[in-house]
């Protein structure tokens, strides 16, 4: 495969030779956060490539909210349906390797893959078949990035289709899938030179430094036992939970939460049968017709979220959290409720208990 | 003796007698504390009320009915007990509430923006390893290289503080150390500001904002006058009032149904806005009517728990509601 290098000045001319053939999605400062949007034609302002973005690209691939058609009822009784426009091919450029492995936990679940008899999902595989991944390695760490924890790194190839290095004069772009090496023939890329690519690989080692000054990676492959036998226990549900505000933050803003609901929504004789983002902090989220909630405080609703990413997925997915170490939940959390504190407070928990018996 | 041992000193007397004692203590990083919840007098010892304090801690009491609850609060906090209390959603005898001086919490948008220009955006928030808090500066060391950085105190204060006329608990059982005078009057400069802008220029305003909303709702749950909880209007689908496109109708729509279920009540907490993962200014809206309710009926929502909120009854000839000169 080939390194290419595009220099700075050429970032915005790529990017609008690229929006011939895809949606092209980058990340952009709006107000005090930096979201994943469109990248508008003629945009003259580089992608916001230095913050952290707020969200993660998911809704790319998987939109907070989606027709998935419309129904009609006609004169003589008979239900016209139609199908959702197709979104073509997409394109995101300058994800973080942690969003980028969030969609490898999607890809079980919407492909049907590894459970018997899961049909898969054609909204989400046919944006995913299409979609390319434009990797940006990560220069800096945040004290909420926890990526080496669960298999990441802050240079990480895994699911990215490329992986771009900013340097100071430009970027260094390595084709890491066939689809990522058909980007490289503009004629904007130049071969990369060795002290270039040399200079990108001193960045990756930096970064994956500074990851380490908040000490060494713990191993968490116990997680799931521990959690398993802390499931009845209600006071450490509890306590974990108690500054909880069940809002959305941490689900909606995970690159890997993937729950969704479906609501039709009618108006006169038609409507549209929406699919939308589902959030497990929710009351809502397990309330049956019934009126029983099997989940109806946020204790079980908290246990629910940490136990499904690191015990319930990971046994139908070969040991795979279902966590890529962004460490959104943290960042935004507005009570500050740390997911690394609570796997280790339930390892540590699992530990006294084997001392004990 | 400081403000923060003596009240650890305060809450370790209370302890006994209630089931915990809610105050802060640490967060995930040196910028940041969490909601703290005192059962046994260890606990006490990660307790801190500062600059990080930020979380209302009359959030959690209406949930926590039945118990006996202490509370620590700042000024914004009693505010928030006080409106619960007169609207008859806590109890009074079920509550210890241990008040101090607050001296203003810091707004972590505010911090990235300083600690941007410092270093020519190259270091965020997140990236800060040491922070010391001043009572002009915060000192942090952050990045890579441990870099010291001095932020000026008031570039990083919440706007509340800037504007904040009871930074003492205005009710409480306890109060530790001394009040503070201040001069400060909310003239409501912020809204003013805002409506220098054409009708047009608003909405332009509200529709750019609220593109980048998640619909998390943490704006919601955050308030501690959200009593609804979970039975909010936004979340029901049988009748559904509101739809589930992701559009600036629906998010818009939702902000105004809070807003207006706050007025009258909202005593200007902020931490809807504080909780907003993406930076909504959505106090603005609650202002707005706060500054009305407070121009009708004379009434600041929270500062007496024994009077009977504006909106939850009426008076024969209201004193600035004039029907008869109608015309």
């Amino acid at each position: 495969m080939s390194i290419k290098f595009l220099a700075l000045t050429d970032v915005c001319a790529w990017l609008e030779e690229l929006s011939g053939n895809f949606t092209v999605h980058v990340p952009q400062a709006q107000g005090s956060a930096v979201v994943y949007r469109p990248w508008v034609k003629g945009a003259a302002a580089l992608p916001e490539l230095r913050k952290k973005p707020t969200e993660s690209a998911k809704h790319v691939l998987f939109p907070r909210s989606e027709r998935l058609f419309s129904f009609r009822r006609e004169a003589d009784l008979s239900v016209t349906l139609e199908e959702a426009q197709k979104t073509g091919p997409q394109l995101i450029f300058g994800m973080l390797s942690c969003d980028a492995r969030g969609f490898l936990g999607f890809d079980p679940v919407y492909g049907g893959g590894n459970s018997k008899g899961a049909a898969a999902d054609p909204y989400y595989l046919g944006r995913r078949d299409e979609a390319v991944l434009i990797v940006r390695a990560c220069k800096n760490a945040l004290n909420t990035c926890f990526c080496t924890w669960v298999g990441g790194d802050p240079a990480s190839r895994d699911g990215a289709d490329v992986l771009v290095t900013e340097l100071d004069e430009g970027m260094v772009l390595e084709p890491v899938t066939d689809k990522g090496e058909a980007l490289m023939e503009s004629s904007l890329l130049k071969a990369a030179g060795a002290g270039q690519i040399n200079a990108a690989t001193a960045l990756h080692d930096q970064c994956r430094a500074q990851m380490a000054i908040a000490g060494a990676v713990p191993d968490i492959s116990t997680a799931p036992a521990a959690l398993y036998s802390l499931f009845e226990n209600a006071e450490f549900w509890s306590g974990q939970s108690a500054g909880c505000l069940s809002c959305g933050i941490c689900t909606y803003l995970c690159p890997t939460c993937y729950c969704f609901n479906i609501t039709d929504e009618e108006a006169g004789s038609g409507g549209v049968r929406m699919r939308s983002w589902d959030n497990c902090m929710s009351y809502q989220y397990t309330l049956e017709a019934s009126g029983h909630n099997p989940r109806p405080g946020k204790a079980e609703r908290l246990r629910n979220r940490i136990g499904h990413k690191f015990a319930y997925y990971p046994r139908t997915n070969e040991g795979r959290f279902l966590c890529s170490g962004c460490g959104r939940c943290i960042k935004s959390c507005p009570s500050s409720i740390d997911i690394r504190r609570i796997v280790l407070d339930a390892l540590s928990e699992q530990e006294a208990a084997n001392v004990k018996q | 003796m400081s403000i923060n041992q003596q009240l650890r000193e305060a809450i370790v007397r209370v302890l006994p007698e209630v089931d915990m004692v809610i105050g802060w203590g640490p967060g995930e990083d040196s910028l940041h504390q969490s909601p703290l919840f005192m059962k046994k007098p260890e606990d006490v010892d990660g307790f801190e009320a500062g600059s990080l304090s930020v979380h209302n801690t009359a959030l959690y009491l209406p949930d926590l009915k039945g118990k006996k609850i202490g509370v620590v609060v700042k000024g914004c906090d009693s505010r928030s007990v006080g409106q619960l209390l007169a609207e008859k959603l806590i109890k009074r005898d079920e509550l210890t509430i241990i008040g101090f001086p607050c001296r203003g919490v810091i707004d972590q948008d505010k911090v990235a923006k300083a600690l941007a220009d410092l270093t020519n955006g190259s270091i965020e928030p997140g990236e800060v390893r040491t922070a010391d808090f001043t009572d002009e500066e915060v000192v942090v060391t952050a990045g890579f290289e441990g870099k010291e950085f001095r932020l000026a105190r008031a570039d990083v204060l919440a706007d509340k503080c800037g504007r904040c006329e009871y930074p003492n608990a205005v009710i409480s059982d306890i109060f530790v150390g001394e009040k503070i005078k201040t001069e400060a009057k909310d003239e409501y400069a912020d809204l003013a500001a805002f409506e220098a802008m054409s009708l047009e220029e608003r909405m332009a305003f509200w529709e750019k904002e609220m593109e980048r909303c998640t619909r998390c709702y943490a704006c919601r749950n955050a308030c501690p006058l959200c009593v609804c909880r979970n039975h909010c209007i936004a979340d029901s689908r049988d009748p559904q009032w509101l739809g589930q496109a992701n559009g600036v109708r629906e998010k818009l729509f939702f902000q105004i149904i809070h807003a207006s279920h706050l007025a009258g009540r909202c005593t200007g907490c902020g931490e809807c806005e504080r909780a907003c993962p993406v930076g909504i200014p959505v106090l603005l809206l609650k202002r707005c009517l706060s500054r009305g309710v407070e121009h009708l009926f004379f009434y600041k929502a929270g500062l007496d728990p024994e009077a009977t909120p504006p909106l939850m009854t009426f008076e024969v000839e209201e004193r600035r509601i004039k029907e008869r000169e109608w015309k």
